[in-house]
């Protein structure tokens, strides 16, 4: 075996990958949410609208989309790779086990928690991203211009009450997933430091609480909005 | 030192032992009730107790490990109410006491389980997988000859205290009992550290680490996905701190060492 094969098919290796493409997901997310604000402009859609419309046909967003889905499918993968291994190490388990005396739940849940947004992001790439690239959603002039009323797509689904609550549990399992996973991401890396770690942790904490939050408003806020008030 | 039973009143327990012929056979959990268990005593001396019990009943006696009996060796295990070591954190098996249980308690006492640690009989596992990982690279190569002075190389005091603390480890695997993954890496980032953070470590340090990992998958043991219920529950406290240490050398060796 090659030392590259060799290194990438080993525990730390895989766990490296892991790390990094989770920690790239992380910057996704931070890209993602921050567009995604323009739903709350209240201007009837109009930004959001032209805003997905560059996302769909910048040629650099469509080039990093590889990436992404690539961060994607190296991510999934290594960790369902390790996870699987890592239940086969105990073929006899305890007859009488306390590990939350010594450990935190999510922690110990990652490839749950990952499973969980995995079934979430099916689901939500099924309904926005392939109704906005390949169905035929109503055209809105704005400004002079055409363009694919996907604001009308996002805020009908959150009328639903069961999508929002799929929403809503698919961030609280990602908030649980970078809860764990942020700073954990940095110890793989063999990054730890007593200046820093404790910012890290620090920020990891105000991350996985911030981020998750700030997608669970969209759908709670045209719920509210439209249907309870 | 007062404990769950600070009256010294003798105790009588429920326990439940695992029990297996020998590494092929299937075990199972046997129940024995134990009487007027001093709270003085380390619950080795209770399971010595109990196989007198058991001697004078005419049942074969339960294998357990243990060698010093004073927290050096590493030799005692045993996986009790659901904890490495028992619920008290930062001691040895041999170094809990009773007066941390009740009269009336049940006990449940298990074996290290984990893949690599084979049972061999009852509560007894191999461990040599440990021993196999050691010998993969946690030495250093000294010249014979004459007596070097002592301090003659200076090394500052902080990371002389890092490498001490990571050099206490006694190899007891407890780590890898608490772990859900059943990951050794904590005993393995002991030994890397230890020797990666000295002068002395420094002619075999990439090959060390690169060895020691490659030898801690061989033996099956799983990957860290740094929950730290292993440095919560190792005896002499062993931080997490030497597992990031560990992947920051290993990362490091894999793409600067000379082996291709
Ligand atoms: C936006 C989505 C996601 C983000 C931002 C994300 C982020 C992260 C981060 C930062 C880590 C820590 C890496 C480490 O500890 O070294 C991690 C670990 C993990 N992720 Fe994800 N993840 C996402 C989706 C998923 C999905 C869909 C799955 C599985 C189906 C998954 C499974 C796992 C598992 C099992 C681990 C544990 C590995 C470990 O702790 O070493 N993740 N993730
Ligand atoms: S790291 Fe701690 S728990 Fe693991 S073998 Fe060493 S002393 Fe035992
Ligand atoms: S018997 Fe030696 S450490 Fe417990």
């Amino acid at each position: 075996m090659s030392w590259f094969s060799k290194t990438f098919s080993s525990s730390i290796g895989r766990k490296l990958l892991v790390a990094v493409t989770g920690l790239f997901l992380c910057s996704f997310l931070v890209v993602h949410l921050v567009g995604n604000l323009q739903l709350f402009k209240g201007d009837g859609g109009a930004s959001f609208n032209i805003y997905s419309h560059f996302m769909a046909t910048n040629p650099l967003i469509r080039t990093m989309e590889i990436v992404l889905v690539l961060g994607f499918v190296f991510h999934i993968y290594e960790a369902l790779v390790l996870t699987r291994r890592n239940k086969s190490v105990r073929p006899v388990q305890y007859a009488y086990n306390r590990p939350q005396d010594n450990s935190n739940w999510s922690s110990r849940n990652m490839g749950l928690l990952g499973t969980v947004i995995l079934v979430f992001l099916i689901i939500h790439l099924y309904n926005f991203f392939w109704r906005a690239r390949f169905g035929e959603p109503n055209m809105i002039p704005i400004e002079g211009t055409d363009y694919d009323d996907l604001y009308s797509v996002v805020v009908q689904s959150f009328h639903l009450w069961w999508y929002v609550l799929i929403y809503v549990l698919g961030q609280i399992a990602l908030g649980y997933h970078l809860y764990h996973g942020f700073s954990s991401a940095f110890h793989t890396l063999g990054l730890n430091h007593k200046k820093y770690t404790p910012a890290i942790q620090k920020f990891g904490a105000f991350f996985s609480i911030v981020v998750p939050a700030g997608f669970a408003a969209m759908p709670l806020y045209f719920f509210i909005k439209d249907v309870v008030l | 030192m007062a404990g769950n039973n600070p009256n010294s009143k003798p105790m009588n327990l429920t326990l439940k032992v695992w029990r297996q012929k020998n590494s092929k056979a299937a075990g199972n959990l046997e129940t024995y009730q134990i009487k007027d268990i001093s709270p003085e005593m380390s619950f080795l001396e209770m399971m010595d107790v109990l196989n007198e019990d058991l001697l004078l009943k005419g049942i074969d006696p339960v294998a357990f490990d243990h060698d010093c009996r004073e927290g050096i060796c590493g030799m005692c295990s045993l996986y009790i109410n659901g904890r490495a070591h028992g619920p008290e954190r930062g001691t040895t098996t041999c170094q809990l006491h009773m007066r941390k249980f009740s009269d009336g308690d049940t006990i449940t006492i298990e074996p290290w389980r984990a893949g690599p640690f084979p049972v061999l009989k009852d509560l007894c596992t191999d461990r040599s997988a440990l021993d196999r990982i050691q010998q993969a690279g946690g030495y250093i190569s000294v010249n014979t000859g004459g007596v070097p002075d002592a301090n003659e190389i200076p090394i500052p005091k902080t990371i002389a205290d890092k490498a001490f603390d990571a050099a206490t480890c006694i190899q007891c695997g407890a780590c890898v009992a608490a772990c859900k993954n059943g990951s050794a890496m904590l005993f393995t980032s002991a030994k890397v550290s230890q020797l990666a953070m000295l002068p002395q470590g420094q002619v075999e340090r990439k090959t060390r680490v690169e060895n020691m990992v490659a030898q801690m998958d061989k033996e099956g043991f799983g990957a860290c996905t740094n929950i730290g219920s292993c440095a919560a529950e190792c005896p002499v406290g062993i931080s997490l701190e030497n597992i990031a240490m560990l992947n920051r050398e290993y990362i490091g060796a894999s793409f600067t060492s000379e082996n291709v």
